[in-house]
């Protein structure tokens, strides 16, 4: 939102980056995507050809492997008028790290430097993008919810109110604060796994956190941070969930519209 | 001082296990970073990051005249009286001060804080040739004390509660037990003026160097770098060349966004300002005064790509709002600088082989980069120091290999696919309580999630076509 001085995806095919983990783990997130998109009266299509955008390399300093995942992705992405992703990390990826990762290869410079322009992450897309506020939506149920904001989204696309707005606007929802929502949950991609103790040790402050939150359902809008603080969950045997917020939005659609 | 930061994993274990010091590290850096927001943008969000961005420039503007302002600077405290010298080394530097200590006969040296004396050990080769050396930053005090390092560069005691202070005091020192903390402050406070005023020579570092006037600027809230600079006959100031601010236009500025960033105050209580020794006309201040500007380490910083490193003024800020200093504390960084802009100078100061776990030390979450009042881009800077590590092949083999085989998995949609539903194959709907290897750090904290029985891209096919 902060950057954007971008061309407007209004009325423009949105080609759908579901990310390597929703792929893998969490279709349904991919399809709330679909479905929110589809309802706004969106063109949306799926390349079969996309992977993962790099980003687990390139954090970990694997330069040479990552713009080898990057290529594959701006291949599978060469027709896309506009990118959607429904996580702020990837978003980052390859908005502000395709430039850099490839500013020394003539033959994918620019190509990364477009791709990167007409990428928008999901929120994004719809508040700031197609400047809808309100999607008209009621949940079938009421129900309160609170927002952890993860990093990237946060710090580097400057995504927070986008959420919160098209939540906020869905009838049936109560939205509550989560004690330091936007504190790092600990994830940071291999650091979880590199520095597990430390990065355990701040997942547990963020679980601490939820479980004192009045809301069962904290959303998010990155399945890799949700992934990790669900595991924590889980392991603690917390009856509390982290859900992206796509799913919840989708839930709200009028039945005959759902897929 | 030595570098450990090889040990960071390890020693973050056991910062970890230490329940009294994170209780500490948590509150005082959360405090901090509190009154940090409130003070920083007083004037509205828009002011507060003007006047970061203000800042950011008038430290790059510096750096990209760092020589030459050098020797402006050189010129300026040469006109004004005091000596110039210059210290490629930790080593050259200690050597330095010695030569001054034998010239003026010094038996006893006060210091205010200074973190380039914790870089070269200075205090160790003092008191190896019989010199005694006080702290007098009542942090550091406690520090020296206690035979302990600092784990903060603002804050040094942040890991130690007021109770193992008291203990202290009372242990080394013979204080009344109190638990007022005042009063611990006051008793420090007599024992330390004692020192003062017997003191040959006061050694300070230097928040800034104005090259225009030729001047060291300090700033402090306990007054003793002023009784450090004006009560011995010998004031030196031991300053990395990384200090130098152009014009007292530029210090203004920076002076406004340190104490903000540092402690969340408007303004320092005490700011000191010296151009030179005492002149026949002036009633106080020292007969002497040294200026040495510090390398060790620098001028590569300089000449590499992460110049804007050395556009810190080392407000600590950084570390207030890092989930990882919160979580560990300072001393599992293993050298002077922790938190985010230690973990980026540490290697780069020491070699990035005596430091590789350091620009892993981070979950990237950007809280550093969004807090620094130089905008400095340490994500950014961690990120290359691992691709770094990497191009120099300091990375584990296991890690080499597995993401040469997710790049090559992540090359191919078919090869992707296949892996997804071997995945699913392999941990079905009960995923695994323990992963092997080096995922073992995954799962000793969290559940694995469930892959799903059909991935997106083959729902997709079957609802879609292709």
């Amino acid at each position: 939102m902060i950057d954007d001085q971008r061309e407007s995806p209004v009325g423009k095919r949105v080609s759908l980056f579901v990310t390597c983990m929703v792929d893998m783990l969490y279709p349904e997130t991919g399809w709330a995507v679909v479905d929110i998109l589809e309802y706004l009266g969106v063109q949306v299509d799926f390349p079969m050809r996309q992977t993962c955008c790099g980003q687990p390399g390139y954090n970990a300093g694997h330069r040479p492997e990552a713009r080898r995942v990057a290529i594959q992705f701006l291949r599978a992405f060469k027709d896309a008028e506009v990118i959607v992703v429904p996580s702020g990390s990837c978003g980052t990826m390859i908005r502000h790290e395709y430039p850099s990762l490839f500013a020394d290869n003539s033959r994918w410079r620019s190509e990364a430097e477009r791709i990167g322009s007409i990428t928008w992450e999901f929120t994004e897309l719809i508040v700031d993008g197609l400047g809808i506020k309100d999607l008209q939506l009621r949940l079938p149920y009421p129900h309160s919810f609170a927002f952890h904001d993860a990093c990237h989204g946060l710090r580097v696309l400057g995504l927070s109110l986008e959420g919160r707005t098209l939540l906020g606007n869905v009838e049936n929802v109560s939205i509550e604060t989560l004690a330091e929502a936007d504190v790092c949950c600990g994830f940071g991609g291999l650091f979880s796994v590199k520095m597990a103790d430390v990065s355990g040790a701040m997942l547990d402050r963020k679980i601490k956190n939820i479980n004192s939150c009045p809301a069962q359902i904290i959303l998010c809008g990155d399945v890799s941070c949700m992934t990790h603080m669900n595991g924590g969950l889980s392991r603690q045997n917390s009856a509390k969930r982290v859900r992206h917020i796509a799913e919840v939005l989708a839930e709200g659609l009028p039945k005959e519209s759902n897929q | 001082m030595n570098v450990t930061s090889n040990d960071f994993i390890p020693m973050a274990q056991i910062a970890l296990m230490d329940d009294e010091m994170r209780v500490s590290v948590n509150q005082a850096t959360t405090t901090a970073y509190n009154k940090r927001l409130n003070v920083m943008f007083e004037a509205g969000i828009e002011h507060g990051e003007a006047l970061r961005q203000q800042a950011a420039h008038a430290k790059r503007r510096a750096l990209s005249q760092l020589p030459e302002l050098l020797e402006q600077a050189e010129a300026n405290f040469k006109a004004n009286g005091a000596e110039v010298l210059w210290a490629v080394t930790g080593d050259e530097v200690n050597q330095l001060v010695m030569d001054i200590v034998r010239r003026h006969e010094v038996r006893s040296v006060v210091k205010s804080k200074s973190m380039v004396s914790e870089e070269i050990g200075l205090n160790h080769i003092l008191e190896a040739n019989g010199i005694e050396v006080v702290e007098t930053d009542l942090g550091e005090y406690i520090v020296q004390l206690d035979h302990d390092t600092p784990s903060h560069i603002v804050t040094p005691v942040i890991h130690k509660s007021k109770a193992e202070i008291r203990d202290l005091f009372i242990r080394e020192l013979d204080m009344p037990p109190t638990d007022d903390t005042s009063e611990m402050a006051q008793f420090a406070r007599r024992v330390l003026r004692e020192k003062f005023l017997h003191a040959d020579m006061g050694i300070t570092g230097g928040n800034f160097i104005i090259a225009e006037t030729g001047t060291v600027c300090i700033v402090t809230n306990e007054g003793n770098g002023r009784m450090v600079t004006s009560l011995p006959r010998v004031h030196v100031a031991i300053v990395g060349i990384e200090k130098i601010v152009e014009t007292f236009e530029d210090y203004a500025t920076l002076t406004q966004v340190l104490p903000r960033s540092a402690t969340g105050q408007t303004i320092t209580v005490y700011t000191h300002m010296y151009n030179g020794p005492r002149k026949t006309s002036e009633s106080d201040g020292p007969e002497y005064m040294y200026v040495i500007f510090v390398d060790n380490g620098r001028s590569d910083i300089y000449a590499s790509k992460y110049a804007e490193a050395l556009t810190c003024i080392r407000c600590g800020a950084c570390m207030n709002a890092c989930p990882v200093y919160r979580t560990t504390g300072g001393h599992a960084y293993g050298w002077v600088y922790p938190g985010p802009i230690g973990a980026v100078i540490t290697p780069l100061l020491n070699g990035l082989g005596n430091a590789k776990p350091l620009p892993h030390a981070s979950s990237l979450c950007g809280s550093c980069k969004q807090v620094c009042p130089v905008d400095i881009d340490l994500p950014r800077m961690l990120l290359d120091l691992r691709s770094d590590l990497y191009q120099e092949g300091k990375t584990e083999a296991h890690w080499i290999l597995g993401l040469k085989l997710w790049a090559i998995g992540n090359q191919s949609p078919l090869l992707f696919e296949i892996g997804g539903r071997l995945a699913r194959y392999i941990t079905g709907d009960h995923p695994p309580k323990n992963l092997p290897g080096p995922l073992s750090g995954w799962s000793k904290y969290r559940d694995f999630p469930r892959f799903a029985k059909k991935s997106f891209r083959q729902q997709w096919r079957e609802r879609r076509g292709k």
